[in-house]
């Protein structure tokens, strides 16, 4: 296996409970041959205790003992899975109602979306939220799998009817590359082999799509943005004025020579170095981690950020965003609260709740303002101190932020800059 | 051009990023240190995370004192040459002060004595964030784990009171007292790690490479003979061509028979290998929530 061509992708799998989710997913490590021989002798061992006259591959998800008592999945686990092609990351999280927040949590580094859906019952409220919030945290790619097609005798029909149905919501959302797979996750169709039974299906199975779908544009590749993370001065002989800002490319692409604006100070300067360990690069793009040098002796400290004197974010303190909301204890009106953006960290005021949206239909509730936990809003911030932002639309790494409680560090928020 | 970076690199790259944010945003950070390929993969990114500094933390092994000799020798060799001092938190003290009790009898290991070590030398160094080689491959309760770990004044995890972690913001705010275990190679798999290191052309120590070793089976399990476990009249020592997949207390680490010579004959093994690595990490099989249970005491 040429292991040094392999790239990763990163998914996250929603869907109704009982829709398939873990038998997909356990279907998707067995049939990967990512499945150990203790890890299927256990997992045998438990079916064979429940009683169970297959041996059942949604174990192999199980997490937690508290979940394995009460038979659901209270957080998001994550999945490791290769092929020749891919690594494969899956944030698998659950899909009861109270759970946006780990759907979200699992949505926000994802590159694509895998919604479940049960060909019996087609699209349900469920698939319309999860469906939004992948929307919301837009990620790029969205594969919709009609799944339990033996129990619809793999009827092209069904398939087309629901695919409609969903096609019809989504021209509301913000998705750009939708595709549907009907599969049967318990028997393999179209899983990672094609399905027999279903030869009027034209399309590919789910894993080849995912070891294909192009992923390489899914970063912002036009606007250079470096968050500065930390200072690398070393203080030994031989790098006696050395004065590195070390951090990870959040867009764009920086090359030695080029002319760069440091923010919040507006001095200007000249990119002269690229540096790693290995050897200087000639240019950097997202995600390295890198450490740039300037040719300028200028004040730069962690949370200031270098960016192309041509093309600079937005320096804003009135902020909107739509917000995700994950606290017990609801979003204060003209609360304070810590608010995180790439290296920066500040105060914030919430100013104004805009709407609730309502997650199943998309509807904006300008009356009932209280944002509880679960809950998704558009809120007008006021920060302390101007933050370097673009629209999360346009980058995910400058146009997120995170709200911390203030008096129990929980992170209480999440919110994705308009 | 294609700006593509590999799955190697796009872990490199974000484990990289996480070291830099632990050193940003705490004042007391400690890297644990176990002499196996996961730690020794850490202390290989820090190095880049912070060149050409040195990296800005200590060491800490939490020490059984039954440790492969192998693996001593090659922890002091690597804390030489990174010019990094080195913290031994040692169980057998905790023992002859009283505070631990030494297990008893044939399956006696010192693994879950760890525990009070590494807590006590957390607070002794009043350190506020321990970086950790876990990987949430490794075993069901760690899939969960977060990068970001808070732990509370004792040190316990609570599973069911994680703080989300969206995109790459990670909130390391905390009361007194409170510390965080950081795992900045949670997203990497056994693969992945002998892929990296063969990649980089790492150094390991030669217990992970096949050898000649005296060893006895003990409940489908390959041990090491040695001093501190003691035998069942029925187990043989026999003589084997065995390597290790992880390195532990030698107690309770499995070895395994192998072949492999060279990284890429390991990689290749772990390719198609049907075990888990931890199949043979007999502190896993005591219970089936056995690493759960002792995660939420605070171990690593
Ligand atoms: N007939 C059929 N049953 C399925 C299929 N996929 C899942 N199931 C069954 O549906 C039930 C719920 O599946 P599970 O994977 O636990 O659902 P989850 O709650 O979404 O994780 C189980 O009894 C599965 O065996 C399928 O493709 N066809």
């Amino acid at each position: 296996m040429d292991y040094q061509s392999s790239e990763l992708l990163r998914f996250t799998t929603a869907g109704s409970v009982d829709d398939g989710k873990s038998t997909l997913i356990g279907r998707m490590l067995y049939d990967s041959k990512s499945i150990f021989q203790d890890q299927m002798e256990a997992i045998e061992a438990t079916s064979l205790r429940r009683g169970e006259s297959e041996v059942n591959l949604a174990l192999l998800t199980d997490g937690l003992k508290s979940e394995r008592e009460q038979g659901i999945t209270i957080d998001v686990a994550y999945r490791y899975f290769a092929t020749p092609k891919r690594k494969f990351i899956i944030a698998d999280t659950p899909g009861h109602i109270q759970y946006t927040r780990n759907m979200v949590t699992g949505a926000s580094t994802a590159n694509v979306a895998l919604v479940l859906i049960d060909a019996r019952n087609g699209v349900v409220e469920q698939t319309r939220r999860h469906a939004i919030i992948a929307s919301l945290l837009q990620i790029p790619h969205l594969v919709v799998c009609i799944n339990k097609m033996d129990l619809v005798a793999y009827s092209e029909e069904v398939y087309e009817n629901i695919k409609e149905d969903f096609e019809k919501f989504a021209a509301k959302l913000d998705v750009k590359d939708v595709h549907f797979i009907p599969i049967s996750a318990l028997n393999g169709d179209n899983v990672v082999n094609r399905s027999e039974e279903m030869d009027w299906f034209g399309g590919t199975t789910l894993m080849y799509y995912l070891e294909n779908v192009h992923i390489a544009s899914d970063h912002n590749f036009i606007d250079a943005r470096f968050p500065v993370q930390y200072v690398i001065r070393p203080y030994q002989e031989e790098f006696h004025d050395y004065r590195g800002y070390a951090g990870r490319i959040a867009g764009g692409i920086f090359k030695k020579g080029d002319k760069v604006t440091v923010l919040p100070s507006g001095f200007t300067s000249t990119i002269e170095k690229i540096d790693t360990i290995e050897g200087e690069l000639q240019e950097a793009f997202p995600p390295q981690s890198v450490t740039i040098l300037l040719k300028d002796d200028i004040d730069i400290s962690r949370g200031d950020m270098i960016v192309r004197e041509n093309n600079q974010p937005r320096v804003e303190q009135d902020i909107e965003v739509m917000m995700c909301w994950f606290n017990e204890k609801s979003l204060q009106p003209n609360g304070k609260y810590s608010i995180i953006h790439t290296t920066q960290e500040a105060r914030c005021v919430i100013k104004d709740v805009r709407y609730r949206l309502d997650i199943n239909t998309l509807h904006r509730d300008l009356e009932d303002k209280e944002i509880k936990m679960n809950d998704i809003a558009r809120v007008v911030i006021r920060t302390t101190k101007p933050l370097f932002i673009d629209a999360y639309r346009k980058n995910r790494i400058t146009g997120s932020v995170i709200f911390v409680d203030e008096g129990t560090n929980e992170t209480v928020g999440a919110g994705m800059i308009i | 051009m294609d700006y593509q970076l590999n799955h190697l690199k796009e872990l490199e790259s974000e484990s990289i990023f996480i070291l830099r944010e632990v050193a940003a945003q705490f004042e007391n950070p400690v890297l644990m240190f176990s002499g196996g390929k996961d730690s020794i993969l850490m202390v290989h990114l820090a190095q880049k995370a912070f060149y050409p500094a040195r990296i800005p933390f200590p060491l800490l092994h939490v020490d059984t004192g039954h440790n492969f000799p192998e693996t001593i020798a090659y922890r002091d060799s690597l804390v030489e040459r990174l010019g990094a001092r080195l913290i031994v938190a040692s169980v057998q003290e905790q023992i002859d002060k009283g505070l631990v009790k030494e297990e008893k009898g044939v399956n006696a290991s010192r693994n879950g004595l760890q525990t009070s070590a590494l807590l006590e030398a957390l607070e002794e160094g009043k350190y506020d964030a321990a970086l950790g080689g876990a990987r949430r491959d490794e075993e069901k309760a760690r899939a969960k784990e977060r990068f970001f770990s808070h732990r509370d004044e004792f040190g316990q995890w609570d599973p069911k009171n994680q703080r989300p972690e969206l995109w790459n913001l990670f909130n390391s705010k905390k009361q007194y007292g409170e510390h965080f275990r950081i795992f900045p190679i949670s997203n990497w798999t056994e693969l992945d790690v002998w892929q990296y290191l063969a990649m980089e052309k790492v150094e390991l120590p030669s217990l992970y490479y096949a050898h000649k070793r005296k060893v006895f089976e003990r409940e489908g399990t390959l041990l090491a003979d040695c001093e501190y476990i003691e035998k069942r009249p029925t187990e043989v020592v026999k003589e084997l061509m065995v390597r290790c997949r992880t390195i532990g207390d030698m107690t309770c680490t499995g070895v395994w028979m192998s072949n492999a010579q060279t990284t890429d004959d390991i990689i290749e093994e772990v390719a198609t290998t049907r075990m888990t690595e931890r199949g043979g990490r007999t502190d896993d099989k005591r219970s089936e929530t056995a690493m759960e249970d002792r995660k939420k005491k605070g171990y690593f």
